[in-house]
């Protein structure tokens, strides 16, 4: 049996992260995917905390897990209104479409 | 017992907010009733935080400071926020986003703000940077039936998340391998061989970057501060600045004060970018709000100069320099408010022309202004500067200094076509008067500062060295 460090959760951890960056990056489709990446992000952040604060021994970890739990929350009701309200003004939420500022 | 005296100014704020979104959802049209309170409230909190001024003070086992240095970024974020609210009344009114949430959403991103200029703690300065963020981005939105609004609002949801996720990140690995959230007990555990920790530096200085539209990290700047109403991008290039540049110094001072050599690379790359790209992107823009994106980026870019020398002559020289800017950002956005024809906000550069017949304060005022953003002597911007420049040639970073000259006289070049359309162009249709006072009083604060800032520096160096005390 291999035993679980670690480094396999930071290992773990770092993988979701590279998903979430990606996602981010290489998306030409639709602004959810966005948001989903920014979760898996956050998720990456979560397992680094929790798993460093078993490792340590110690709490302060786990509390910082729970806080950024409710930032997310907070962040995804957030951007899911700003996303409903740019949806009436432009009937589209592709990528592509978030066209009328540049320069 | 803790001393909670000293954490009165937050206490007080969130209590006004939520007073005030009561009274705001309870009593219908009370917009005006809510924006005068909380601009009282806000110039009422600045000898609340005052009182206070010892040189250092730890709450929470040290993981909250109220130190000069706190005190003072404090007082700039409360100044400066007052001061937008006032002079951009009378645009909320007639853009008709006047909603009682806008003063709301400024008084929670104020305590965001707060919490980020004196924690000492990483979970502290995050939660402060996202009660921040996620209040911006819905006053960047908050004109909600115009598309470019609606659009600025997502570009800075999405870069705004992403940056505080890199940011995280970042504290997430410094946490794991120091085994603390704290400031103090990290400088005290941080070993400079360890690559995981290196690693949570530059995360979190990526993140603390976006926040302050430094280069690489600008890219939602420009779109940003020309999608948002005026009076939005006026309230984004003042306080939310000077937060980021004061979590920046006590990030960099504190938990990472004895790594010097470890990120002064990074800062100097991501100065000399941030000057560069602010200079050259800046000239080709006709948009006058995102000309001033751009200027904003070249003046962090000397900020961060000022920092890169890690002494404390730098600290303070940046510490000025964002004062100064701040004055001066008061001074262009209350000009950019001043151009309007026929109840029509206009923002293309041309439409200066003939500000200099109507208008002959403001276009002298505005010349002032753009001089001083400029940095030529003998007004507030050529000092502020100057000091900058001091501070890092004293730690012979001698192309830095030259870079940033090179970079000051191509940045003067878009700054004098604005005053040669304001004198020289063919006037067009007439300006509507001025009615506000609170555009006057504006304007003639900011320019009355900058021109008469060379009879007396002291008294401004004075307070920005005490400021300095509560660093390292």
């Amino acid at each position: 049996m291999i035993e679980i460090t670690l480094a396999h959760y930071l290992f773990l951890s770092a993988v979701v992260f590279t998903i979430g960056i990606i996602g981010i990056f290489l998306n030409r489709k639709n602004v959810i995917v966005i948001l989903m990446s920014v979760e898996l992000i956050l998720i990456a952040v979560n397992i680094n905390l929790v798993s460093f604060s078993v490792y340590l021994n110690d709490l302060v970890g786990q509390v910082f897990t729970m806080f950024v739990l409710t930032v997310a929350a907070a962040e995804a009701a957030i951007g899911l209104a700003i996303l409903v309200v740019f949806f009436r003004n432009k009937g589209s939420i592709h990528v592509e479409d978030i066209n009328s500022l540049k320069g | 017992m803790e001393n909670l005296n000293l954490i009165y100014p937050e206490i007080f704020l969130s209590l006004l907010t939520i007073g005030l979104l009561m009274l705001g959802v309870f009593k219908k049209n009370s917009f005006n009733l809510i924006i005068r309170f909380s601009s009282i409230g806000l110039l009422l909190l600045i000898p609340v935080v005052y009182i206070n001024n010892d040189i250092s003070n730890e709450l929470f086992s040290q993981n909250y400071l109220v130190d000069s240095f706190s005190i003072f970024m404090k007082i700039l974020i409360l100044g400066s926020s007052a001061i937008a609210l006032f002079f951009t009344n009378e645009y909320i009114k007639n853009s008709s986003i006047n909603q009682f949430e806008y003063p709301i959403l400024v008084l929670t991103s104020i305590l965001g703000m707060f919490v980020m200029v004196s924690s000492n703690n990483l979970m502290g300065l995050y939660l402060g940077i996202e009660l921040q963020s996620l209040s911006l981005y819905v006053l960047a939105s908050l004109n909600r039936d115009s598309i470019k609004s609606t659009e600025a609002g997502v570009k800075y949801f999405v870069l705004g998340a992403l940056s505080s996720g890199l940011l995280l990140y970042g504290c997430s690995l410094i946490y794991g391998f120091t085994g603390s959230t704290n400031y103090y007990i990290i400088a005290k555990s941080f070993d400079a061989n360890n690559l995981a920790l290196l690693f949570g530096l530059v995360f979190i200085l990526v993140g603390l970057a976006f926040k302050i539209s430094a280069v690489p990290f600008h890219m939602w700047t420009p779109d940003v501060y020309e999608g948002s109403p005026t009076s939005v991008t006026a309230f984004f290039a003042l306080a939310p600045k000077v937060a980021g540049m004061a979590a920046i110094i006590r990030i960099l001072y504190v938990p990472f004060g004895n790594i010097v050599i470890e990120w002064q690379t990074i800062l100097i790359f991501i100065s000399v970018a941030s000057m560069i790209l602010g200079a050259v992107a800046a000239i080709g823009q006709s948009n006058i709000k995102r000309l001033m994106a751009y200027s904003g980026i070249s003046h962090m870019g000397y900020a961060l100069a000022g920092l890169v020398t890690g002494t404390k002559d730098g600290v303070a020289s940046t510490i000025l320099y964002v004062l100064i800017y701040v004055v001066m950002s008061i001074g262009s956005f209350v000009c950019i408010l001043v151009m309007k024809r026929k109840n029509i906000y206009l923002e293309n550069i041309r439409d200066l022309s003939g500000l200099s017949k109507n208008h002959p304060l403001v276009a002298l005022s505005f010349v002032v202004i753009l001089f001083s953003l400029a940095g030529i002597p003998p007004l507030a911007g050529f000092f502020a500067k100057f000091y900058i420049f001091m501070a890092v040639v004293k730690v012979e970073f001698y192309t830095l200094a030259v870079i940033g000259l090179v970079t000051s006289v191509i940045s003067a070049f878009y700054y004098l076509r604005i005053i040669k359309i304001i004198y020289f162009d063919p006037s067009q249709e007439k300006f509507d008067p001025i009615s506000s006072n609170g555009i006057k009083f504006s304007l003639a604060f900011s320019t009355l500062i900058i021109l008469f800032y060379f009879l007396n520096p002291s008294i401004f160096t004075f307070f920005t060295n005490i400021a300095t005390a509560a660093i390292k």
